[in-house]
């Protein structure tokens, strides 16, 4: 019996957590099952103290418009006088300006998430955070994007992830890092009012074009709740695209001027107006009650239960989940009208999730957290704390599309990945020197987990610091 | 003290390495088969090229109002097209690209589109690197696939075909194990813990092939070319990222170009769904649209004189709508232009089945109407290039009987 529970806490502290840290094994041993439940019941969000001193993501953007402003003034100055051949591509120019304004708020937000993923007991919950914000992908490689993922993650995922479904869907779908990335801000009705100006004014098709974007909608469609095969067609997609056309932010240039700088704004001349039909069901005019029906009903579908229910069984239990996984989480998941705390505990309660074969082979986060957490190791400067993120090709908030990482074996076992692992934990092992013994620091990472054949290559290994990249390297600690 | 890279020239004749080349299913080219020497290169573009604004047909007389405010003027006017044929142009980022088409060396496919016809960038990419007719069709990659079908002999493993990325894409997965290459950051690793890992992964074929092919990959990009990897750029930004993917083009063509190199190799570039804010001779798609012609002038450069053995593929996953956007973008669409581009093509040449811009002829009303099937392209490129017969393309493109490989794509 206390064999098997201490094989469940290597589990729990490993697959569904983001890796033991020393002691965590033995103190989880006594009820693993209730350690996971316990960091997923709900109640009122108290912020990481981590979190601390971070700016809010609507002064990121109040003062990324700013500048965007200035430098639009600046250009047409420019262009009003002579050429200033000093002043290069005006595109770049900007995204040098805004990188070099927001990028300490990016760095201070991914340090503040690795911080918190190496330091966490919760380490579940923490994992379930990163989880969604996954799902909700905003990605740093868009200009504005950079300063407002991570606020989207604090603001938006962290207070909802152990409450419903659907205000963490109208949290994020209305947050300006979302709002922006998925170009929704300019978004316009054909009918809108701003419309009937432009039209008037007998300039459709210049620069003052206006129409809707379509991005938005379909992304939420497709990634957010029904999924690629959830039964939707691009009439939906359309529609729902009119439905919310209007949900912009506050206080941008010319026509976005109304409002506060960097707060979401429903802009009710940019709505397109009248009752529309997605998926089949009627919704009455009602501005921007009419989005949030549309939403909470997203929410309700059972394609959505199935489609996140596939991608949580695929986080945590297999690549190819079976039907019976899926089933078993997406059921009480519609039964509860979205209540992610039972969903969680689906999941904590399935046995098959308790196989003691690996399920999973680690991201690069993964590794690196469950490596530095076995180790104890937290640097202090954010750029060596973010390094080993880059050089594994994980950096944070910047998996490259609204997908998000992707989260099966193949994606991330490549030889070259395979070959940076070695690199970086070869590096670590001599950092952490020749003084320790690989195989308690085994015994406390992993557990019941650690094998014969890893064992014996431990305690053959020629050096201290050696054997503590081997184990870095073993086949159950590159696994969960 | 000893590194890495001269572990691995001596570690071909150990016992471990021997053992390594022995046990595994390894493929290569035999001298003197058809394509024996010939390279190819598949560049993906994702997020969705917009084909009309990289190759406008500016002579269609829907074109310049249906794009107005992002339309590339006709040749001559500022910031016009670079003239091909007196009907389509190409952007005038892409100056490399048209002198290779004067060159002789550069076909252009326009309202071209795989058998995909929704608008998910993913499920699109899927289709477009599985080589079927729908999403998740196949777990393997076309690419891959043509890799089985081609004449073999024993080689180090994974150097055949090379992912130009830390990880490999679905084009390349499948039975023949292919390797992946991105520059160096770190210092390298000492080699005897290369070969206790070996031993380490004795139970775990799946890490022990990585190993291996990452291990032959590095001699290739290390060991015989003179250490071609400086420490990359963090890539801070997208002009970072810019010559990140120039240097990676260089290195990749300069493998391609050793004679025990890869033959295959797929590069990714990100960036292309310009849904706001596309701009037109100037802007973002052009600064990506510079990236793209860069990158294969980069690939030249590496490729040197296998250059005249080469060929170059690049294909997105769909197209963007013929009218722009409310945010002077363009949305999901259907078809797209590609390019074949290389020494061994026989270019200066448009492929194109124009089906019009006008309101009637769109598909669904709003995409341009693809009229080309990319297969076709793909298996053209494959018989003539690489040597694969009819038997073995229908097994790399199931359920494409119907689609016809296009003929003289490449030079005889």
């Amino acid at each position: 019996m206390i064999a098997r529970n201490t094989t469940l806490a290597a589990l729990a502290t490993t697959r569904f957590g983001l890796g033991a840290r020393p002691g965590e094994i033995v103190a989880v041993a006594a009820d693993p099952r209730g350690w996971l439940l316990g960091q997923v019941r709900p109640g009122p969000y108290a912020a990481p103290a981590e979190l601390a001193g971070l700016t809010s993501g609507q002064a990121i953007l109040a003062e990324f418009i700013a500048t965007r402003q200035e430098r639009n003034a600046e250009k047409r100055n420019l262009s009003a006088g002579a050429s200033d051949p000093a002043n290069g591509d005006p595109v770049k120019q900007l995204v040098a300006t805004v990188r070099q304004q927001v990028l300490p708020h990016y760095l201070a937000q991914a340090a503040a998430r690795t911080r918190i993923a190496l330091a966490t007991t919760a380490s579940f919950h923490e994992r379930l955070v990163q989880f969604w914000s996954n799902h909700f992908a905003v990605s740093v490689d868009k200009p504005i994007a950079l300063g407002l993922a991570g606020a989207m993650e604090n603001e938006a995922i962290r207070p909802h992830v152990t409450g419903r479904f659907r205000d963490l869907l109208v949290a994020v779908e209305t947050h300006p890092a979302m709002i922006t990335y998925l170009d929704n801000e300019r978004s316009a009705g054909p009918h809108s009012e701003l419309a009937g100006r432009v039209a008037r004014r007998g300039d459709q098709g210049g620069a003052t074009r206006v129409g809707l974007n379509e991005n938005l909608a379909r992304e939420i469609l497709e990634l957010h709740t029904l999924g690629v095969d959830g039964g939707y067609t691009q009439q939906d997609v359309t529609t729902f695209a009119a439905v919310i056309s209007g949900w912009s932010i506050g206080g941008d240039n010319a026509r976005l001027a109304q409002g506060t700088p960097g707060v979401f704004q429903f802009r009710e001349a940019m709505h397109e107006p009248g009752a529309k039909t997605v998926l089949g069901k009627r919704y009455a005019e009602s501005g921007l009650a009419q989005g949030m029906a549309v939403l909470e009903d997203l929410a309700r579908q059972p394609a959505t239960a199935r489609h996140l229910a596939t991608k949580l069984a695929r986080h945590f239990v297999a690549d190819e989940p079976s039907p019976a996984l899926i089933e078993h989480l997406a059921h009480p998941f519609h039964a509860t009208d979205g209540d992610l705390p039972s969903l969680y505990a689906s999941l904590v309660h399935f046995d098959g999730a308790w196989s003691a074969a690996p399920a999973k082979f680690k991201t690069p986060q993964e590794f690196v957290y469950s490596a530095l957490r076995a180790f104890e190791v937290i640097p202090q400067a954010p750029r060596q704390l973010l390094a080993p993120f880059e050089l594994l090709g994980q950096p944070h908030y910047k998996p490259g599309s609204p997908a998000g990482w992707p989260d099966r074996t193949s994606d991330w076992d490549g030889a070259d990945a395979l070959m940076k692992r070695i690199e970086w934990s070869s590096a670590l092992a001599g950092r952490l020197g020749d003084g320790r013994s690989a195989a308690d620091a085994a015994h406390q990472a992993i557990g019941d987990l650690l094998s014969a054949h890893t064992l014996a290559a431990l305690n053959r290994a020629a050096s201290g610091s050696q054997a503590l990249a081997l184990l870095l390297m073993s086949p159950e600690f590159q696994r969960r | 003290m000893t590194t890495r890279r001269e572990f691995l020239r001596f570690g071909l004749h150990s016992a471990a390495g021997v053992a390594a080349a022995e046990a595994l299913p390894i493929l290569s080219f035999a001298a003197g088969e058809p394509g024996s020497d010939a390279r190819l290169v598949v560049v993906l573009l994702r997020g969705a090229l917009d084909g009309l604004s990289a190759v406008p047909p500016y002579g269609d007389p829907a074109y310049a109002t249906a794009r107005r405010p992002i339309a590339i003027a006709a040749p001559g006017a500022s910031g016009g097209a670079l003239d091909l044929d007196g009907f389509f142009g190409l952007h005038p980022s892409l100056t490399g690209l048209h002198a290779r088409y004067r060159a002789g060396e550069l076909i252009v496919v326009h309202a071209a589109a795989t058998p995909y016809r929704e608008r998910s960038h993913f499920d699109g990419q899927n289709v477009l690197e599985n080589g079927g007719a729908r999403p998740a069709g196949t777990a393997s990659g076309w690419l891959n696939r043509a890799l089985a079908a081609l004449p073999h002999v024993q080689a180090p493993a994974g150097t055949v075909a090379l992912a130009v990325g830390q990880n490999v894409p679905l084009i390349l997965r499948g039975t023949v194990p292919v390797g992946s290459w991105a520059p160096a950051r770190m210092p390298q690793v000492e080699p005897e813990l290369i070969t206790r890992l070996r031993d380490l992964y004795s139970n775990d074929s799946t890490l022990a092939a990585r190993l291996d092919e990452a291990v032959s990959i590095d001699a290739l990009a290390g060991g015989e070319m003179g250490a071609p990897h400086e420490t990359a750029s963090m890539a801070k930004g997208a002009g970072g990222n810019l010559g990140l993917v120039r240097q990676m083009a260089t290195t990749a063509g300069q493998m391609l170009a050793a004679p025990q190199g890869p033959r295959i190799a797929v590069l990714e570039m990100t960036g292309w769904d310009t849904h706001a804010g596309e701009g037109g001779a100037e802007g973002q798609l052009a600064y990506r649209l510079r990236g793209l012609d860069g990158a294969i002038d980069a690939l030249r450069e590496g490729l040197a004189s296998q250059w005249a053995r080469s060929a170059v593929l690049v294909c997105t996953e769909f197209g963007r709508t013929v009218m722009v956007n409310g945010t002077r973008g363009t949305d999901h669409g259907t078809a797209a232009a590609a390019f074949l581009v290389g020494g061994a093509v026989r270019g200066e040449r448009v492929l194109a089945d124009w089906p019009g811009l006008s309101a009637r002829d769109l598909h669904e009303g709003r995409d341009l109407r693809p009229t080309t099937d990319l297969r076709s392209i793909a298996k053209g490129l494959l018989h003539e290039h690489l040597g694969l017969g009819s038997g073995a393309l229908e097994e790399v493109f199931p359920d494409s009987a119907s689609v016809a490989a296009a003929s003289s794509l490449i030079r005889s």
